[in-house]
């Protein structure tokens, strides 16, 4: 990569400007806290790539747009925070059952209801357990820095399309509201993956084509969904998380996101003091990348999962590691701004313990 | 390197401004920066703060609550900020709104008249560029000159005829200061 010279942006302008570097020429969006920056970005780039920028009339609309889109086989987007991404669990639901790649990304705020617009990961449970009905997931990335937001976006892009599935990119309102370097870049060209064998961008000359997620005749469902798991299972190897000072820790802490980097600095400081912790910050949360914790696990090391909410992720902690260790739990409540210093009391409880 | 700094005022003293210019001249520097606002529900009037960091290596916490330095703007600031600061850190009060004689012994303090100073270059509201000249100079945590060329990238197009001024009154709080420590 040649070196490019890194640029002082919000989280929530990488996440922007990595969905253009990934091709994105569609976006739909109605406004919430705190991800505004995104469509404000985007409302007068998008133009500049020739691609088209809907406020819509409601999160339900711009997420059915989004389908709509995906439908085409055009590369488009749609971003919300927590309430919003609530009332677009209907159209992801309907793009996972009919196979349509689309990026959905969640600054994830204070929950339940309207909650606040501070930092939250309260939304774990929706993004990771498909969120809407029907047996369906999407993929889920999680950053954690400004450069992986927009890193992350150009690779929500390519597994979109891979996988021909939803994929959400779950940040948070600190990822999104704070500022740091980020070196941008442009993936070579955007592969579709033969999206042009499947799209409905008009039939003249060829068959009609057909996408749709209900099945009726006798045993079709039934297909659907072995097809669909089967495609669950091949997304397991796109696990990926970020392993730092595990090899001689006792405890590992598992922690993702912005509250993933937090507890980084806990853990440097411990480590300084000559605490023998190290972390595991998953950076996709579906697939859950189980086989480093239980690699982890094997050795004999304990879990501690910190996350800001009351307990979600710590559930696939337990799953990862089951029948050879456990994880205790800290959670940070959602309405609270956390810092470093609050972990240290909870890392050297169990520690010690 | 590591340093830390909480930036804490009054919405509307431009504490985030000169949070970016820091952040922005530590990554010009070539250090790795976090910036990251904190915003009561309330924009003007009310108390803003903004936490910047800036190190050699990468950042984990963007958000600190024992914070190594302070740069304090008005009186509930110090307040709220004072107690937080780790001993022998540093704080910049601006005397012009806050009282010295709240300054702790455990913490080593630079008063700078801020808003006078500004008042004298002409402008109050350079009152932040002064405390900010004063903060590089009394940490070092990067070149007052990389602040001072990091202005154009950080005061919108529309005010870059406010520039020299602005680099005129980082000068003149980095002189206080370094009257100071001497």
């Amino acid at each position: 990569m040649s070196k490019t010279k890194r640029i002082f942006i919000k989280g929530n302008e990488a996440i922007s400007r990595g969905a253009l570097a990934a091709g994105c020429t569609c976006y739909f969006g109605y406004p919430i806290t705190p991800q505004n920056d995104i469509p404000e970005f985007l409302s007068t780039k998008m133009a500049t790539v020739n691609g088209e920028f809907v406020q819509a009339e409601s999160e339900v609309a711009a997420a059915n747009m989004l389908l709509g889109a995906a439908a085409g086989g055009v590369r488009a987007m749609t971003t919300s925070s927590s309430p919003g991404v609530s009332l677009m669990q209907e159209a992801i639901s309907y793009m996972a059952g009919s196979e349509l790649p689309g990026v959905i990304v969640n600054v994830n705020r204070g929950g339940p209801g309207l909650g606040d617009i501070g930092s939250s990961q309260g939304d774990y449970f929706q993004s990771t357990r498909g969120g809407g009905h029907g047996d369906y997931r999407t993929l889920v990335l999680a950053p954690g820095t400004c450069q992986e937001a927009y890193d992350m976006m150009i690779e929500a892009f390519d597994l979109a399309f891979k996988y021909r599935n939803p994929v959400l990119v779950l940040a948070d309102a600190i990822v999104g509201q704070m500022k740091e370097p980020v070196t941008p870049w442009e993936p070579k060209a955007a592969d579709n993956h033969g999206a042009e064998d499947w799209c409905i961008d008009g039939a003249q000359g060829r068959e009609k084509r057909l996408l749709k997620s209900l099945f009726l005749e006798d045993g079709a469902l039934a297909g659907q969904n072995r097809n669909l798991q089967s495609k669950y299972e091949a997304m397991q190897a796109e696990a990926r998380a970020d392993v730092f000072e595990c090899d001689d820790a006792d405890l590992v802490v598992v922690a993702f996101g912005s509250i993933g980097r937090i507890v980084k600095s806990t853990v440097r400081r411990l480590r300084s003091e000559g605490k023998k912790v190290g972390l595991v910050r998953p950076l996709t949360l579906y697939p859950f990348p189980s086989e480093v914790l239980r690699d982890l696990a094997k050795q004999g090391k304990r879990f501690l999962t910190i996350e800001q909410n009351c307990g979600q992720m710590v559930d696939d902690v337990r799953l990862s590691v089951r029948g050879i260790a456990d994880s205790e739990f800290h959670g940070h409540m959602p309405g609270d701004l956390p810092g470093s210093d609050d972990f240290i009391a909870p890392i050297i409880k169990h520690l010690e313990d | 390197m590591y340093q830390d700094v909480i930036i804490a005022g009054f919405g509307g003293q431009g504490v985030m401004l000169i949070g970016n210019l820091l952040a922005y001249a530590g990554m010009e520097a070539g250090s790795e920066v976090t910036y990251i606002p904190v915003y009561g529900p309330e924009m003007r009037g009310g108390t803003a703060n903004c936490t910047v960091v800036i190190s050699s290596e990468d950042i984990g916490s963007p958000i600190i609550q024992s914070p190594k330095s302070l740069i304090i703007m008005n009186q509930p600031s110090l307040d709220k900020f004072q107690p937080k600061l780790v001993d022998g850190g540093v704080q910049i009060l601006n005397s012009s709104l806050v009282d010295p004689e709240k300054a702790e012994d455990r913490v080593t303090t630079y008063t700078v008249p801020a808003n006078e100073i500004a008042d004298g270059l002409g402008n109050t509201r350079m009152a932040n560029m002064v405390a900010l000249g004063a903060y590089v100079q009394a940490t070092g945590c990067v070149p007052l000159e990389q602040v001072k060329k990091s202005l154009s990238s950080v005061i919108s197009s529309r005010y870059s005829h406010l520039i020299p001024k602005n680099a005129e009154a980082l000068q003149a709080g980095a002189d206080h200061v370094a009257a100071q420590m001497k």
